[in-house]
């Protein structure tokens, strides 16, 4: 690492990628349960599907600092654990299990088999292990595989053999799976290609004759070696083999799909092969043919079946039969193949088929699925395909067959999965006038995408709100007795009274509770066994069982300003400023200890602790004064209502509690004091158990109204409920047992506390102005979506309004004026035919279509699209600006890039356009002006100065608004290849090309000249850039890389002297380029491709952070350091830590300038005798590391 | 002499073991086509860059998958004709 570099950034991850590539089922736990496990990004996930809710809940996540290639479960014979194999870019073969017990994965294995990194030959790409667990395979894309036999020792230990080499130089593989064979030899099967003839030819005949074969390896487990069993040609086309059942349960042999057919081979059985059926319809091409892109094998006892997936997302359901002996027994001789139409899902990356009868559909955009099977798809009309009537030949030609596409018939949706994958563009900006910024995105791809914002906060659901009459100041639940499960009493207090309400079936007014009516209350508690209190101002009042009722009234001419019960002590604070302490005897009633401690100031606030298990009472009071301070007080008998400790505040306290919750630190539970206070601040610090000592205080800033603290509960956790201008939750994270205090993403709220009953076990009830509501938890991060039409590709916000401009378009997809046309067309022939919803079934395709549209959405007060226009001649949105121009009275119009008849690969198109649309209707509806045509597509616009500036190929042009169209006022070739990106401060353009980084132009007014005068020495696939100040640009790259540019100052004060710039044309360029380069700052590999950058904040008050975006998901962060000790401190931790848990980061420069925060949050996981080592070794205490690291997240984001 | 001749002899174990180690008589044809095809794999090994491609494609990660690979068959063509 490159330790000189003056700039350091601390690299988070806010939200991880949502993107599953890869998806296993297994019985993970060694019980009959199965679970899945997922592979996103570096992240590996168990989850546990919930048959009886039809839910998929994820119980554990480990960040595993590499990136997991292939996955594969197995399962030793005699055993019922499945094991986890993990084929990774570290160049080893990992074997792990999932330790139910204490939630976690257990490496069993890593063997190291060669270099690191995703390499050509490097296996790691394919897994296969051979089902009865004897044997498992790892191969890459070329040449190697290797085959580890798997075995278990005496001890019954999992064992792995050295690897037996199966290479074949010059061999591309590209399929691999294992044969079932029962127990003989393992057998894998994989699809070649070899293209050594190939590379030797000049004529090109030889490639044109090259064969895929199929292959299979066997492993002879006798003589530990691996041969190539057998080989036989199939289709070229062919892209995906699928083991069929063998041994007792089939035939053996394997499934090749290929391009249009479903081909059965084996090496002692006839083909067979069956077309995969293509749609029918109006709009569809008779001759598109179709693809397999993922499917599954699913048996059940003494049958199987095939789920297939094509392309479109249509699944088919093939079948195999086998022939019958004369006795009607199966002969294990296969006869035929059949295929039908099952149902339609989004195209996945994996499906899986859950013995309780579900389908985990892992989509590869957008949402995940979890579906329940209500039939197979047995006894329905769907025409039913078999191989008998067609060769199993490919070369030999067939008619296509056809299916009608429907709508589900054999699968119901149970539940989906959020997934921001594919995120395509974001901006973040406060459109709520909450007190921090929201996260607009798009992404999803086709007729799936979606707009999305997201909100940091824990997310509630609302169970009843109800109007009162008159505003309460505070509510309270309580139980009837200790033994009650769930809360019998809400307790309203009112400025002039109290209102009780009992909760039954119906939640009503009681009279006959014995509680004071006629007083505020200030605390209710179930005291003891069966009684209760109430604190009013003029007293408290303790209501027996049986309904006697004892009052202890306060002191003349003094009130209670202040109370802390729990169900064994009760403390008031007098107006005078003393304090009152009671205890309960041994008969249940309350007994004043006879001394009154005199606080020097009047006393804000009090907080008992909950009497610890097994204890007679809580030993710690503590007392808030208004003279900004916090004293503990001593509750022991020997020493009632001493002074302990004492805390200085920066304002008055206004609440206090005082808890034990579950500790990072100590690894048990802590005991926690919370104070909030009347500037909005929230405190937490640890209390001792033993002296009483205050220590280790946090601090955070949660709103502009004092808090309000109380205890709930949360899955069965205490938990501390913050109330300022915005509700907040403080709790333990379950992985990490470290303390987060998340926003709650609800109104904000007057009182809260917790609430307890049959319908709502964990819940809690609060008021917010009038009305009382009670709610129920749900799980973190709220998002707000709403469907888009097309795959969006950019979007802008409008200057002024909350409305938002998306651009979209889909390659390969008929507009809808061609479906139109198409539609009446078959109408006028056939009459009627049914639409299907392009949510679903997806649009109707052609190649070298585009269908593409502006739509404007409204996120904040309708939620939805609110205007759509679709753009003709195929033209397709390729970029968006609102520009403000100073020729129009600087009116801002919505600039549109389009390319007409685009091609992807390789690119190519029919020239570009500029739309010019005017804002109508503030800004809901767009009016066209006019469009210029260019010769490339506008990749990049950018109002600058009054006018546009657009990046045309590698061309830099600057466009003034004329009445008939653009009017081009400079231009410059300023990159090599093509501009993609455009961002601007003063006369300062930074461009990003599409592979050659990032160039600084700068544009000399006076003459009218826009002159690049630095650029970068490497070549960066620039994805999306910000600029962080004005001399530094942050940026991504396709490979997945973020790095920040900086300009060095010489070169950038000259760029801007004042004067013609000749000095700058005339410099003499360097290697080709221009003059100067830029220096590298920062340079970090993130695993995902950044699809937009910004430099903003993402909490009230916290620093200037870049916020980073990536593809699959992943939300980041680049915080910068604000001192050298720090940098200091996180480096030396973050070397302890890889030496605890050795990270690999793929990419050429792993890191420069950057700490890897996610892996100094690794610290909370570890165990308590490596962090006292870590601790130790760094010469610090352990709550002061975890602080530090925590302040890192807390202080700029959540 | 001897030292020479364990050179070249761990150079062919290299040349063998790690496709694409050059060698003094390396040629262009060679030289691009194991480039296209390390390229090629590393795209099919990313998973993020394989849906950035299919984003930007409008087919499924299955099918650009499959193409990269054939696209590794054909590498950068056919072979210049060689001079005898």
């Amino acid at each position: 690492m490159a330790t000189t570099s003056h700039m350091f950034m601390y690299s988070l991850t806010i939200q991880p990628p949502t993107a599953i590539t890869q998806a296993i089922l297994g019985q993970f736990s060694g019980t009959k349960e199965q679970q899945i496990v997922t592979a996103s990004g570096s992240k590996l996930t168990i989850h546990r599907p919930d048959p009886s809710q039809g839910k998929v809940t994820p119980i554990f996540s480990q960040d595993v600092f590499g990136i997991i290639r292939s996955l594969a479960a197995f399962r030793l014979a005699g055993s019922n654990k499945d094991y986890i194999i993990i084929g990774s870019d570290s160049g080893r073969i990992t074997i792990i299990e999932y330790v139910p017990s204490q939630n976690r994965f257990n490496r069993i294995h890593l063997e190291t088999f060669g270099k690191s990194g995703v390499r050509r030959v490097v296996p790691g790409q394919y897994l296969a292990v051979d089902p009865k667990g004897r044997a498992c395979l790892i191969a890459s894309v070329e040449k190697n595989k290797l085959v580890y036999v798997l075995n278990r020792n005496s001890q019954a230990e999992l064992t792995i053999s050295s690897p037996l080499e199966a290479h074949k130089p010059q061999t591309l593989v590209f399929a691999m799976i294992s044969l079932d064979v029962g127990y003989e030899n393992p057998v894998f099967a994989a699809l070649e290609v070899d293209y050594s003839e190939a590379d030797q030819d000049p004529t090109g005949l030889a490639y044109e004759e090259i064969e895929k074969v199929l292959v299979y390896y066997e492993l002879d487990l006798g003589l530990n070696h691996v041969v190539r069993k057998w080989s036989d040609p199939v289709d070229r086309t062919a892209n995906m083999l699928f083991q069929v059942p063998g041994g007792a349960d089939g035939p053996s042999g394997v499934l090749v799909c290929a391009e249009d057919s479903v081909t059965y081979r084996h090496s002692n059985q006839d083909a067979f092969r069956v077309p995969i059926p293509r749609r029918r319809g109006p709009t569809e091409n008779p001759e598109r043919k179709r693809t397999i892109v993922s499917g599954v094998m699913h048996k059940m006892r003494g049958a199987f079946f095939f789920l297939l997936q094509t392309d479109d997302g249509d699944m088919f359901k093939l079948n195999l039969e086998m022939v019958e002996d004369e006795n009607g027994q199966l002969t294990g001789e296969v006869q035929r193949l059949k295929i039908k139409y099952f149902d339609t899902v989004p195209v996945a990356s994996n499906l899986l088929i859950l013995k309780s009868g579900f389908l985990y559909v892992a989509s590869e955009a957008g949402n995940h699925h979890f579906y329940q099977f209500e039939k197979l798809g047995d006894d329905d009309e769907e025409t039913e395909f078999s191989s008998d009537d067609y060769s199993a030949d490919p070369s030999v030609p067939y008619d296509p067959i056809f299916f009608q596409p429907r709508t589900y018939e054999n699968l119901n949706l149970m539940e989906t999965i959020n997934s921001l994958n594919p995120l395509i563009d974001s901006k973040i900006t406060n459109l709520t006038e909450d007190d921090a910024p929201q996260i607009y995105s798009v992404g999803g791809t086709g007729a799936r995408s979606t707009f999305r914002t997201l909100k940091h906060g824990l997310e509630v659901s609302e169970i009843v709100e109800s109007e009162l009459r008159t505003v309460p100041s505070a509510v309270w639940t309580t139980k009837l007795t200790r033994s009650d499960e769930y809360d019998a009493y809400i307790v309203l207090s009112f400025a002039n009274g109290t209102l009780v309400l009992g909760i039954g079936e119906v939640v009503e007014e009681v009279t006959d509770t014995g509680f004071l009516s006629t007083a505020p209350t200030l605390a209710v508690q179930q005291l003891g066994e069966d009684s209760l209190i109430q604190v009013h101002p003029r007293g408290i009042r303790h209501l027996l069982a049986g309904g006697r009722v004892n009052e202890w009234p306060a002191p003349q001419h003094r009130s209670i300003v202040a109370a802390a019960t729990n169900e064994r002590q009760v403390a008031v604070a007098l107006s005078s400023g003393e304090i009152v302490y009671f205890e309960m005897d041994t008969d249940g009633t309350l007994a004043e200890y006879d001394e009154r401690r005199q606080m020097s100031g009047t006393v804000t606030c009090l907080s008992l602790g909950q009497v610890p298990e097994g204890r007679m009472r809580s030993s710690f009071l503590a007392v808030g004064c208004d003279d900004s301070t916090v004293r503990i007080l001593s509750l022991d008998p020997d020493s009632t209502l001493e002074n302990k400790s004492v805390q200085a505040l920066t304002s008055a306290p206004s609440a206090l509690s005082i808890m034990a919750m579950a500790d990072s630190s100590s690894g048990g539970t802590t005991l926690y004091l919370h104070i909030g206070l009347y500037s909005g601040v929230y405190l937490r610090t640890v209390l001792d158990e033993v002296t009483g000592e205050l220590s280790d205080t946090r601090t955070r800033f949660l709103g502009a109204k004092p808090v309000k603290l109380s205890q709930v509960s949360v899955k069965g956790q205490t938990a501390v409920l913050a109330l300022s201008s915005r509700p907040w939750l403080g709790y333990s994270d379950i992985q990490t047992k470290s303390f987060m205090l998340t926003p709650l993403d609800y109104v904000g709220l007057e009182w809260g506390w917790n609430f307890s009953s049959e319908q709502c076990v964990e819940g809690m009830i609060g008021i917010q102005g009038r009305s009382s509501r009670s709610k129920n938890w749900i799980t973190t991060c709220s998002k707000n979506l709403f469907p888009l039409a097309y795959t969006p590709r950019r979007f802008v916000k409008h200057p002024d309004q909350p409305l938002f401009y998306v651009i979209e378009s889909d390659n390969g997809v008929l507009s809808p004026a061609t479906r139109q046309s198409l539609i009446q067309d078959s109408e006028s022939r056939n009459g009627e035919a049914a639409i299907l919803p392009p949510e679903e079934f997806g649009y109707p395709r052609g190649t070298g279509h585009w269908a593409s549209c502006i739509q404007i959405v409204d996120p904040i007060s309708t939620k939805s699209v609110v205007f759509t226009l679709d753009l003709e001649d195929n033209e397709a949105a390729v970029s968006v600006a609102a520009v403000p121009f100073s020729s129009q009275d600087d009116e801002t119009f919505l600039v549109v890039g389009t390319s007409k008849d685009m091609s992807v690969s390789p690119p190519s198109s029919g020239g570009g356009f500029i739309h010019i649309y005017r804002f109508q209707e503030d800004g809901r509806e767009l009016e066209f002006i006019h469009k210029t045509k260019v010769e490339e597509p506008p990749l990049a616009l950018l109002g600058f100065q009054g006018r546009l500036l657009a990046g045309i190929g590698s061309t830099l042009r600057l466009y003034d608004l004329g009445m008939k169209q653009l009017l081009r006022k400079c231009q410059a070739p300023v990159v090599p290849k093509t501009i993609v990106g455009l961002q601007t401060q003063g006369s300062r353009i930074v461009v990003s090309d599409v592979r050659e980084s990032v160039t600084f132009v700068v544009y000399k007014f006076q003459e009218n000249v826009l002159i690049p005068f630095v650029d970068d020495s490497i070549a960066r696939w620039t994805t999306s850039t910000a600029m962080v100040d004005y001399e530094t640009v942050a940026g991504g790259d396709k490979f997945g890389n973020l790095w920040m540019m900086r300009c060095p100052g010489k070169v950038s004060e000259q760029a801007d002297e004042d004067g013609s710039g000749a000095h700058l044309v005339h410099e003499r360029g360097y290697l080709q380029g221009t003059p100067n380069r830029l220096e590298l700052m920062v340079h970090y590999y993130t695993q995902d491709i950044p699809t937009s950058l910004h430099k903003t904040q993402l909490v009230a008050g916290g620093r200037d952070i870049v916020v980073w975006t990536g593809l699959q998901g992943t939300i980041g962060m680049f915080v910068p350091f604000a001192s050298r000790e720090d940098v200091d401190f996180f480096q030396s931790l973050e070397m302890q830590l890889a030496a605890q848990h050795p990270p690999w980061r793929d990419g050429t420069i792993s890191s420069i300038g950057v700490i890897d925060g996610d892996l100094c949050e690794m610290y909370f996981l570890l165990p308590n005798d490596t962090k006292m080592m870590i601790a130790a070794e760094l010469d610090r205490s352990v709550r002061e590391i975890e602080r530090k690291i925590s302040d890192m997240r807390t202080r700029v984001a959540y | 002499m001897a030292d020479k001749l364990r050179t070249l002899q761990n150079l062919e174990a290299l040349q063998a073991r790690y496709i694409g180690t050059g060698h003094a008589d390396t040629t262009k044809y060679e030289w691009t086509s194991n480039i296209l095809r390390d390229s090629y794999s590393s795209y099919v090994g990313h998973n993020p860059l394989l849906s950035y491609m299919s984003v930007g494609m409008g087919e499924p990660k299955e099918k650009v998958r499959t193409m990269m690979l054939e696209k590794m068959v054909r590498g950068a063509g056919n072979p210049p004709e060689t001079q005898e």
